[in-house]
């Protein structure tokens, strides 16, 4: 509980409804620099209202939000959009700017929200796709691009903000099986550059590979969380193993819905 | 048979002089209405709601009371509030306020077609809502109701015409007092008919060479 610089990203009691449904029941975690958390559990556990819940695209009724021991002012406009820069988002659906080329989806959050100048940030937008391995698609429009490499184009917009940490949400749902590997290859990259993420995903074998901790999300709960080791071990008897058996279980459909 | 000094020294110079006042009202008219109808679009879409309520209101009144009764209103009514327009300046502020409620219709529905999606990752990246109007929602609409706004400009530009009634000395207004001195009201007709036709076709063409000019490959097949 110290709120030492080590911690980036502190969730605390994090709540949240729709009407009379519960969605989320005191969400806690805290995330080192450096670390990976993934977020596993069924459709409908949560962990999609969990992740946008953190940045406030879906507002938590109640709980508190620490960005490296400093708590953030949901009331405060400017505080949060401030907040959101340095906290990446990746979505299931890309999310691109439909009317703007890879390198303008990339350049135009440094434009218009950190101010740079168009030359600087056309820069900066080229070595970010460069990063993702996209250099020669900077021109192209998003459909023009495969799922793949919409999604990496949405990775590099989100790491050309310098991120503290950046959330993802399943990014390789929704796409083909044959292009899940590029992306994933991506974040692998991210990992072992040390970026700090949180990830959900069902994936298991890229969680198992990562994970510092796997979060098991049921019910708006989590209910299990502990290394992958700890949690995946034969004979452990949690949850998340029991899961992750099932996931297994339906053979070709596993680890993509 | 055709009467060619009739049209060179009487009716030509005036149709084109009526031309020139057709124009001053319909370019400032379709420009500005279109800013004025993105402005008026994105406050029924995206304000608060006494904004949409009034907004709302605006148009409905706009568009069910015909144009001509407001253009009546405009020169002959607003005097007795203490507001007072020349002919150009009363015909120039009614087509304003009409064609921009109905740009508005066009623009608010271009405005609601925009994934949410983005709308999210914009503001996941730190952008005000502002900003995420104008640089995200903005420039995506305005490309998806290029086509119909231009329909609503061809319909400006033809119902420009009755800017005659209150006294605005453009085209039409020309073409009556031409045919009403002469009594050749065919002549003149037709040839004000084929006046429109031509500022309709122009219109036409500048119009698609826009939606060329932004088109973005892929942008508006979903």
């Amino acid at each position: 509980m110290t709120s030492g610089i080590e911690i980036v990203l502190s969730v605390r009691n994090i709540c949240k409804s729709f009407g009379a449904k519960r969605i989320l029941t005191d969400c806690s975690m805290d995330v080192k620099r450096g670390e990976m958390k993934v977020l596993i559990g069924p459709s409908g556990a949560g962990k999609s209202t969990f992740l946008h819940s953190i940045n406030c695209l879906v507002p938590p009724d109640s709980g508190d939000i620490l960005l490296e021991g400093r708590p953030l002012d949901r009331s405060n406009k400017k505080a949060l959009c401030a907040f959101r820069m340095q906290v990446g988002m990746i979505f299931q659906d890309f999310n691109l700017f439909d009317h703007l080329s890879a390198r303008e989806n990339v350049a135009i959050a440094l434009r218009k929200v950190r101010g740079m100048g168009r030359d600087a940030a056309a820069h900066r937008a080229d070595e970010e796709l460069a990063r993702v391995g996209l250099a020669r698609q900077a021109a192209l429009y998003p459909a023009q691009l495969s799922g793949g490499q919409k999604q990496r184009v949405a990775i590099a917009r989100a790491l050309a903000m310098d991120p503290k940490v950046i959330l993802l949400d399943e990014p390789t749902s929704a796409l083909d099986p044959e292009l899940v590997g590029e992306v994933l290859s991506v974040i692998r990259d991210l990992a072992a550059d040390g970026m700090t993420m949180i990830m959900a995903t069902h994936q298991m074998d890229f969680a198992r590979a990562l994970a510092s901790e796997i979060l098991f999300m049921e019910k708006g709960r989590i209910i299990e969380r502990g290394t992958p080791e700890a949690l995946l071990a034969d004979g452990s008897g949690t949850r998340t193993r029991d899961f992750c058996t099932r996931l297994l279980d339906m053979g070709a459909q596993a680890g993509h819905d | 048979m055709i009467d060619t000094a009739f049209f060179s020294l009487e009716l030509l110079p005036a149709l084109n002089r009526g031309l020139l006042v057709s124009l001053a009202l319909i370019i400032p008219a379709s420009v500005i209405g279109f800013g004025g109808g993105i402005a008026l679009g994105c406050a029924r879409a995206f304000g608060p709601s006494w904004l949409r309520r009034l907004g709302n209101a605006y148009t409905a009144l706009l568009r069910g009371v015909p144009l001509a009764v407001q253009l009546m209103m405009t020169y002959y009514a607003l005097p007795k509030l203490g507001i007072y327009f020349e002919p150009y300046g009363a015909a120039l502020t009614s087509f304003i306020l009409c064609t921009s409620a109905y740009q508005s219709e066009y623009v608010r529905g271009a405005l609601l077609s925009i994934r949410q999606g983005q709308i999210r990752a914009a503001q996941a990246l730190g952008f005000t809502t502002f900003q995420t109007i104008l640089w995200i929602v903005v420039p995506q609409a305005a490309r998806r109701a290029l086509p119909s706004c231009g329909n609503e400009i061809v319909y400006l530009i033809k119902y420009s015409s009755l800017a005659y009634l209150v006294t605005c000395m453009e085209l039409m207004g020309e073409a009556k007092v031409v045919a009403s001195d002469t009594f050749r009201f065919t002549e003149v007709f037709l040839a004000v008919g084929l006046y429109y036709l031509a500022m309709v076709t122009v219109a036409s063409w500048i119009l698609n060479r826009l939606e060329e000019h932004y088109r973005i490959p892929g942008f508006g097949n979903h």
